[in-house]
C-alpha cells in the first residue's frame, strides 16, 4: 500500500507492505537508523518516535498507521545548520550519555514532554520517561538533563 | 626526566565533555544493526528447545522452500573446527546430529535469508528430532553426579585458599555464626542486544563489525571456526550499546554463527539477536550457593572464616574457571583475617552457561560475607561501622590470600567518608524514630564494605597486557588506537584525556578510534576494570615518546633548553617566548621527517601465586568501597523501596571525574536491580522471563530520592596518574548494603538475592529465630 506522511518536516510518499512496522520503515527503507530496537515488544522505549506530538514506541506501530501523520525522529532534532535541540545539548552537558543506545528514545520522550510542558516536576519527568529503560546511567543524570533542557527552553521563550 | 613528567596535570582530573556524546545524541552513532552492506543477508538461529537430549535429526526441508531463504547451515557447513570456548573448548559451534543437546538454547543451525522476518520464519520451520534425556537442573542434583553432563564429574573445577589454621581461630572465638546464602542469576540486559555483521573482505579474509567487548577473543574464535589464519580475520568494534561482561565471550559465538553463513554464501551476513534469543542463549551472572562459618572475638575481631561456594556453570565451562578465581579471592571480604579457608567449586548443569558480569563472580560472595559481618555486629551489639573499621585492611595488612598491601589502601577512608556523608548516627536515629511510629512500613539502614582486585590477577597474568598506537597527522590532529573497547563506560574519553595531557594538544583534536584488531596487537580483554590502567598506560607511554620528540624539535628551532619547553592546550612554548601552535610545530616535524607515530605497550607486573594453597599476590592492587542505604519495606506486601543511598569509592585517581560519577550511579542502580527485582525464572531449564515485561530491571521511578557519593583518591603508583578501576566496584557494594538494610528493617536475615517481595514476605512470616 501507499502512504503519505510528514517526516522531520519533509513529505514522504512511499510504498509499504501491510504488515511492516513503523520502526522498520524508518530504519530499513528510509535509512534513519537513529531510532533503535531494544526489545521489539514495547517494553524498552529505544524505538521511541514522536507522532503528532506524542511519544510512541515505533516497534508496536504499523507503518500503515503513519499515513497522514507528522513524525519526528532523532535525526530531525538537529537543525540543517547542525544546531542541536536543547534536550540534546543538555544530555551532553549533564553527562547523561553512556553507551548511547537508549539515548535517542530518551531524548524523543523528553522532547515530547517539554513540547507540552516546559516546567515539568521531577514526578512528571519520571512519568514521561518511565517507559524508557537505561542500563548504564542509573537515570540520575538523565533527570538532571531534562530539568536543564526545560530551563533553557523557558529562557529561550522569554 | 623533565619532558616525560609534566609539572602540572591540567586535563587529568578536570571536568570534560564525553568525546563520543555528539554522535550518540544525534542518532549518528553506528551500532551493529545500523551497518548495512550491499547483498547482505539476514540471519536467524535455530536453537534446541530441550534442556538435555540426543539430537538425532535436523530437517530443514520445509524451511528451505520458503522464498527468500538463501541457505540453512549446520555443523556440516563449518569450514574449520566446530568448537567454541575461551577457556575450555567444551562447546560446539553448531550441535551435530548424534551429539547431545546440553541446554535449552544450544545453537543447531543458522538460517540466512533476504529479510530478518523470513530468516526467523524459516528458523521456526526447521524440525529438530531430539530424544530427551533426564536433565540436571540444580547444583545439588549436579553434585550427586548421577547424570554426568560431560562424561566426567559435573563438579569440574575446584579452587581453594588455605591461610593460617581455621580450627584454631574458631577455638578462640566468642561467637561463631554459620549460615547459607544463595545469589541467583542476573541478566545483563544491555539495551542493545548482541549483534554482528560479518563480511568477506578485500584481504581475502573476513571482517567483523559488531557489538563487542573483547575483539581479540572474537578474532581467535573465528580463526578456529573458519580455519583461517588470524591474519585473515579482522575485528572492528561497532559502537557498543552496553556490555557489562555480557559481550565478553558471547560475541565470539555470535560472530562464528554469522561467519558460517558469510563463508558459505560469500556474502555479508548480519546476525542481530532478538531480545528473547539473547536472553535464552547468552551468559548471565552465575548463581552461587555458599555456606559460611565465621568466628569472632567479643569485641568484633574476625578470627576465622570458612567458606564453601558452589557455582552453577550451566552446560559449558565458558569463562567460569576464571570467574571462580575472583569468587575465591573475594569470598572472605575486605578484611584482615589470619585464618581463612575457602573452597569454590564449579558444577555443570543443563542450563544456559553463565559467564562474565560486572563484578565477575565476586558480588555473590560479597553479599554473603557482608551479611555475615552484619549479623555478627548485630549479635555482638557493635556498631556496623565500628565492626568494619576494626577489621578493615590498611597499609601493611595482609589479604585473605596473605598478600601484603603496601600502598593505595583507601579502605578506612571510604568508611570514614561514608560515615560522614550519610550522617550515620543521626540517620540511624531517624530511621528508629520512623519505625517507632510505623507498623506496616519498616525502614532499615544497611552498610557494606567491599574490596575489588583490579585487572585480571594472578590467574590471568599471561593475558594482562595492552597495546596502543598513537599517530599525529600533518594537521595536528591525533589518532589514538587502543586494544580496549568503549562500551559506554567512557574509555574513549579517558584515553583522549591522557593523550591531550601528555602531548599538550587540545582535547578536541584527539580522536580515539573504534577498536580494530588490524591496528593494535592483542591487548587482552576489556574486562576487570582494567582499561584505564592498561590501555591508559599504553597510550601514556606512546605519547611520552612523541612528546620527547616534539620538545626536542621545538628546543632546536628556538634555541632554548629542552627543560623549559612546555606543551599545553595546543600551544608549545619555552620560557617567556610567545610560543607556537601545536599544528605549526607538527608541520615543522613533517618537513624534517620526524617520526610522528608510536606504539605503546604495558604489561602487568609479575604476581607470585601458589594455586595449590591459594596464597600469594592475587591482584596488582585493590579498589575499595563503602556504602550505606536506607530501605523501606512494606510488611504486608514484602515490597522494598530504596529511599537513600550513600556510596564512597577509592579509585586511586579519577582521571575523568564525570565518568567515575556516571559509573557509580549506573553501577548502583544495576546492583539494586540484582538485589531486588531481577528474578530470572526458569521452568525445566527454559527461561520464562525472556523480555523486559517479565524480567524487571530498574526504571527511572525506582532510583533513590537521596543519592550521594564520595570519591577517595589513594593513588596507586603503577596506575596512570595513580588511577585504579571503578567499572565493577560501583555495582558490588550495593547488593549487600540493600540486603543488610532489609534484614535490619524486618528483623530477620535476608539470605537470598534477589530479595523479591515474595521472598521477603516469606522471611517475615518465618518464626522468630
Ligand atoms: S524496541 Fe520498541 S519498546 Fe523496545
Ligand atoms: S546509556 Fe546505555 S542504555 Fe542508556
Amino acid at each position: 500500500m501507499r502512504i503519505n506522511f510528514r517526516l522531520n518536516g519533509e513529505t514522504i510518499t512511499t510504498e509499504i507492505e501491510d504488515s511492516m512496522r513503523a520502526l522498520d520503515l524508518l530504519r530499513e527503507d528510509l535509512g534513519l537508523t537513529g531510532t533503535k530496537e531494544g526489545c521489539g515488544e514495547g517494553e524498552c522505549g529505544a524505538c521511541t518516535i514522536i507522532v503528532d506530538g506524542n511519544a510512541v514506541n515505533s516497534c508496536l506501530m504499523l507503518a500503515a498507521e503513519l499515513d497522514g501523520t507528522s513524525v519526528e525522529t532523532i535525526e530531525g532534532l538537529t537543525g540543517s545548520d547542525g544546531k542541536m535541540h536543547p534536550v540534546q545539548r543538555s544530555f551532553i552537558d549533564k553527562g547523561a550519555v553512556q553507551c548511547g543506545f537508549c539515548i535517542p528514545g530518551m531524548i524523543m520522550s523528553a522532547k515530547s514532554l517539554l513540547d507540552k510542558n516546559d516546567s515539568p516536576s521531577k514526578e512528571e519527568i519520571e512519568a514521561a520517561l518511565e517507559g524508557n529503560l537505561c542500563r548504564c546511567t542509573g537515570y540520575v543524570r538523565i533527570i538532571e538533563a531534562v530539568e536543564d533542557a526545560a530551563s533553557i527552553i523557558r529562557e529561550d521563550r522569554k | 626526566m623533565k619532558t616525560s613528567a609534566p609539572e602540572r596535570e591540567r586535563v587529568v582530573g578536570s571536568k570534560v565533555t564525553r568525546v563520543d556524546a555528539v554522535e550518540k545524541v544525534t542518532g549518528l552513532a553506528k551500532y551493529a544493526p545500523d551497518i548495512y552492506f550491499d547483498r547482505m543477508v539476514h540471519c536467524a538461529l535455530v536453537i534446541a528447545r530441550k534442556p538435555h537430549g540426543i539430537l538425532h535429526k535436523i530437517d530443514a526441508s520445509r524451511a528451505q522452500k520458503l522464498p527468500g531463504v538463501f541457505g540453512i547451515f549446520t555443523y556440516k557447513d563449518v569450514p574449520g573446527k566446530n568448537r567454541l570456548g575461551e577457556v575450555v573448548d567444551d562447546m560446539p559451534c553448531l550441535v551435530a546430529e548424534g551429539e547431545t543437546v546440553k541446554h535449552y538454547g544450544d545453537v543447531v543451525a543458522v538460517v540466512a535469508a533476504s529479510t530478518q522476518k523470513t530468516a526467523e520464519e524459516a528458523a521456526r520451520k526447521v524440525r529438530l528430532t531430539i530424544e530427551e534425556l533426564p536433565a540436571v537442573l540444580d547444583i545439588e542434583e549436579a553434585r550427586r553426579d548421577e547424570i554426568r553432563i560431560h562424561g566426567s564429574s559435573n563438579v569440574s573445577v575446584h579452587k581453594k585458599i588455605r591461610k593460617g589454621d581455621v580450627s584454631k581461630g574458631f577455638s578462640r572465638a566468642d561467637l561463631i555464626i554459620e549460615d547459607n546464602f544463595m545469589a541467583s542469576y542476573q541478566e545483563h540486559a544491555y539495551i542493545e542486544p548482541q549483534g554482528v555483521v560479518v563480511l568477506p573482505d578485500t584481504d581475502y579474509g573476513m571482517t567483523v563489525y559488531g557489538s563487542i567487548q573483547c575483539p581479540y577473543y572474537v578474532q581467535s574464535s573465528l580463526s578456529k571456526v573458519l580455519g583461517f589464519p588470524m591474519s585473515k580475520v579482522r575485528i572492528i568494534q561497532a559502537e557498543t550499546g552496553g556490555a557489562f561482561g555480557g559481550k565478553e565471550d558471547v560475541p565470539s559465538f555470535v560472530a562464528s554463527y554469522a561467519a558460517v553463513a558469510a563463508y558459505n554464501l560469500k556474502r555479508p551476513a548480519r546476525l542481530i539477536y532478538p531480545r528473547e534469543i539473547d536472553i535464552h542463549t547468552t551468559s548471565k551472572r552465575h548463581p552461587v550457593k555458599s555456606r559460611y562459618k565465621m568466628g569472632f572475638s567479643k569485641d568484633g575481631e574476625i578470627l576465622a572464616i570458612e567458606v564453601d561456594a558452589y557455582m552453577d556453570m550451566g552446560a559449558y565451562a565458558t569463562l567460569s574457571p576464571v570467574v571462580m578465581f575472583r569468587t575465591l579471592v573475594h569470598a572472605a571480604g575486605a578484611y584482615s583475617v589470619d585464618n581463612v579457608s575457602v573452597d569454590t567449586y564449579g558444577v555443570y548443569t543443563n542450563k544456559v552457561p553463565p559467564g562474565a558480569f560486572r563484578g565477575f563472580g565476586s558480588p555473590q560472595v560479597l553479599f554473603a560475607v557482608e551479611s555475615m559481618v552484619d549479623e555478627a555486629s548485630r549479635r555482638l551489639g557493635i556498631d556496623p561501622v565500628d565492626m568494619r573499621m576494626k577489621n578493615a585492611l590498611r597499609e601493611g595488612s595482609r589479604t585473605s590470600t596473605d598478600q601484603l598491601l603496601t600502598e593505595s589502601v583507601g579502605a578506612v577512608e571510604t568508611l570514614d567518608k561514608v560515615n560522614e556523608l550519610s550522617n550515620w548516627k543521626e540517620l540511624n536515629e531517624r530511621v528508629e524514630a520512623f519505625n517507632r511510629g510505623s507498623l506496616f512500613q519498616k525502614r532499615g539502614v544497611g552498610l557494606s564494605h567491599i574490596i575489588y582486585g583490579v585487572s585480571l590477577g594472578a590467574q590471568g597474568q599471561h593475558i594482562d597486557k595492552s597495546g596502543a598506537h598513537v599517530q599525529i597527522n600533518r594537521d595536528g590532529s591525533v589518532d589514538v588506537r587502543i586494544g580496549g573497547t568503549e562500551m559506554g563506560q567512557g574509555a574513549k574519553t579517558v584515553m583522549a584525556i591522557i593523550a591531550a595531557e601528555e602531548l599538550g594538544q587540545k582535547l578536541s583534536q584527539i580522536v580515539v578510534h573504534q577498536t580494530d584488531t588490524a591496528f593494535v596487537p592483542d591487548s587482552g580483554p576489556t574486562v576487570a576494570s582494567r582499561t584505564t590502567m592498561f590501555s591508559g598506560n599504553a597510550v601514556r607511554i606512546a605519547c611520552k615518546s612523541l612528546r620527547e620528540r616534539l620538545v626536542k624539535l621545538y628546543a632546536e628551532l628556538n634555541s632554548c633548553s629542552e627543560d623549559e619547553v612546555e606543551l599545553h592546550d595546543g600551544m608549545i612554548s619555552c620560557g617567556q617566548d610567545k610560543g607556537m601552535p601545536f599544528d605549526e610545530l607538527i608541520e615543522e616535524a613533517f618537513k624534517k621527517n620526524v617520526k610522528m607515530f608510536e606504539a605503546g605497550w604495558y604489561q602487568s607486573p609479575v604476581l607470585e601465586w601458589d594455586p595449590e594453597s591459594g596464597i600469594g599476590q592475587a591482584y596488582i592492587t585493590y579498589s575499595f568501597a563503602s556504602q550505606v542505604v536506607v530501605v523501606e519495606v512494606d510488611m504486608i506486601t514484602g515490597n522494598t523501596k530504596v529511599l537513600e543511598a550513600y556510596t564512597v569509592h577509592d579509585v586511586g585517581k579519577a582521571i575523568n571525574p564525570e565518568g567515575v560519577i556516571g559509573q557509580i550511579q549506573g553501577g548502583f542502580v544495576q546492583g539494586m536491580g540484582y538485589a531486588l527485582s531481577e528474578d530470572l525464572k526458569m521452568l525445566n531449564g527454559r527461561i520464562l522471563t525472556d523480555n523486559f515485561n517479565t524480567y524487571i530491571i530498574p526504571t527511572i521511578r525506582d532510583i533513590p530520592r537521596v543519592f550521594k557519593y564520595g570519591i577517595v583518591e589513594d593513588e596507586f603508583s603503577e596506575g596512570p596518574y595513580g588511577a585504579k578501576g571503578i567499572g565493577e566496584p560501583s555495582l558490588m557494594a550495593t547488593p549487600p548494603a540493600i540486603a543488610n538494610a532489609i534484614s535490619r528493617a524486618i528483623g530477620r536475615r535476608i539470605r537470598h538475592i534477589p530479595a523479591t517481595p515474595e521472598y521477603v514476605l516469606n522471611v517475615i512470616k518465618e518464626d522468630a529465630e
